[in-house]
Parts: C-alpha cells; structure tokens; sequence
C-alpha cells in the first residue's frame, strides 16, 4: 500500500504540478518570518502567528491536493498520513516525511523531516534558537487541510535542527472526527 | 451539452450559479438559493439512508429534459452540473471545473471560503472550458 502512495505522489509531482524557483519561496518565506519577529518581538507570538497562516494556506490548500490527486477518503488516521506525506508533501515541497512513533492507539505519530527546503539557508540568532519554531507553518496547514476533510488534529514541532536538534520532527495528534453539517429538523 | 453549473457550499448555500447557454429559463434568485438547500437536504438525506452500508449520497437526477448531475468534493462542496439528458462526459466536465475552482477561486487570497463566487477570473476560465468540452 504504502509504495502505491509513493507512486501517485512521484507521478503528480512530475506532471501535474507547476514549480517554482525554490530561492524565491524560501526568501519569501523568510522575509515574512522576520517581518514577524520585527512586528511582535515574542517569539511565542510569531509561533502562534505563523501557525495561524499556514492554517489559512491549509484550508485552500486541500482543494488543490483534491483536485490534482483525486484522492478519495482515506479509511483510517494512518493512511491519511502516510497520504499527506507521500502524496501531499510531496505535491507541495517534494519532500516525503517519514512517519513513524506510532502511539498504541494510532491516534499519534509524528512526521521525521529529514530535509526541509524552509530551513536552507537559514541560522537562527542565539536569542531564537530555543524559542522560535521557524516552519511553524507547517503545523497550521496540516491542521487546516485536515480539518476541511473532517479530521480535527494537533500538529507541532518537537525538535528542529534549525535549534541544533538532531533531526527536525513534526508531531500529530489525532483530536476527533468533525460532524458534517446536519441540516435542522426544525428548518 | 452543458446547461448550467451550480456551487454550493458546505451548509447548503449556493455560491455560484450560471447558465452556459441563451434562452434558458431562469428562475427567481431567491428560488435558486430555495433550489440548493432543498438538494443539499435530500442529498444529505440520501447518503444516510442506503441500506448496503456507506453512501456518497445523491449523484444524478434524471428528467425528461435534463439531467442534474452531482459532484460532492471530499470538503463537502458540491458541484451541480445540469446538462440535456444525452451528454456523456460529465465526470471530465466536472474535474476540470472542481480544477478550475481550486485554481481561481480558493487561491484567490481575496476570496472568503464559504461566500459567494464573483471572481472574474474564474468566470472567464469556465466558460472557455465550458466551450471546449
């Protein structure tokens, strides 16, 4: 199963997707990560902020991953993220996180970035290093695109190498199913 | 041949409506927002009633003069494509246009999801594809 991902998300990358010049979005990126540090001078804040974005990229995100996939409903939490790694990062980043830690209950993993294009170039200020989450982004688009096909998730990071850590780690925690609107009996 | 294209979202409002052909008989604005929650109630009732396990609910209503046919994304947008009742390909028809919106409308940065469609932009992609099929 997990190699038909892999294969689907191999073959949208090479004929479906437009690109663009990696420099021009990591400068964009990182200029609005620093206009952000300027503007609110809390690092806590520009985490909190940056999550709130990538939740709005998220929501408008979903259809395009949609449309170009047509990727259907996955049956369970786990082969929704072995779909948004092998198919949805890939579409978008080119990079297929691994996902593993599995908890008992499949209900949390976490996604192993190994590279991350958001990171090039980029060394924190000493006085960042142990408090900005710089792709925080991330985070909000998972949480906004899986809330648009009814899953409620948590998604942060838990380390990043950008911080000296060993590896950078996306952690995603399955919160419940959302309802689909049932019209009002009294309408 | 395509008739008209409806978009309703996921509470049963309509956000889009339009007709691809002169001399179609239109209703009143106000009935065509009655129209999409009225389908957006049956289609839910319909993908809760089948007896053989999940359902998608509701995908075509088949008339004398025209076929309605559905298309709910995994977002619960719908897509209500209304074509004469011999048109085949609707399924093509009805990709390019869910492409079409998330192109021109939901990476529109300016567009509110969930509100009305007026984007000329995605306007004049439709049509254009609207023609060629």
């Amino acid at each position: 199963m997990a190699k038909q991902y892999k294969t689907l998300g191999e073959e949208i990358w090479k004929n479906r997707v437009e690109t663009i010049s990696a420099e021009l979005f990591i400068f964009t990126y990182g200029s609005l990560v620093t206009q952000l540090v300027k503007d609110y001078e809390d690092y806590d804040q520009v985490n909190a902020h940056l999550e709130k974005m990538g939740y709005n990229i998220g929501v408008r995100l979903i259809e395009d991953f949609l449309a170009r996939s047509g990727w259907g409903r996955c049956t369970d939490f786990r082969e929704t993220m072995e779909v948004v790694s092998k198919i949805g990062f890939k579409m978008f980043l080119n990079i297929t996180p691994t996902v593993t830690h599995w908890s008992a209950d499949s209900k949390a993993c976490s996604l192993i970035l190994d590279e991350n294009p958001l990171n090039d170039f980029v060394e924190l200020p000493p006085e960042a290093q142990h408090k900005l989450w710089y792709s925080n982004a991330l985070c909000g688009v998972l949480r906004g695109a899986l809330e648009m096909v009814q899953m409620q998730v948590e998604a942060k990071f838990t380390s990043c190498v950008l911080r000296g850590d060993d590896i950078s780690e996306i952690q995603v925690k399955f919160v419940r199913h959302l309802q689909e609107e049932v019209p009002d009996p009294d309408d | 041949m395509i008739l008209s294209l409806y978009i309703v979202n996921k509470a049963g409002g309509l956000i889009y409506q339009r007709d691809f052909n002169e001399g179609l008989n239109r209703m009143s604005s106000n009935d065509y927002l009655i129209l999409a929650g009225t389908f957006h109630s049956i289609h839910a009732i319909t993908s809760r009633i089948s007896p053989t396990g999940h359902s998608d609910g509701l995908e075509l209503l088949e008339a004398e003069t025209f076929k309605l046919h559905c298309f709910q994304t995994v977002t619960g947008t719908k897509f209500l494509l209304v074509t004469d009742p011999v048109h085949h390909n609707v399924e093509s028809a009805l990709k390019r246009i869910y492409d079409m919106y998330s192109d021109y409308v939901m990476k529109n940065p300016f567009y509110t999801p969930e509100m009305p469609i007026r984007l000329e932009l995605f306007d004049t992609h439709l049509l254009r594809a609207i023609r060629t099929l």
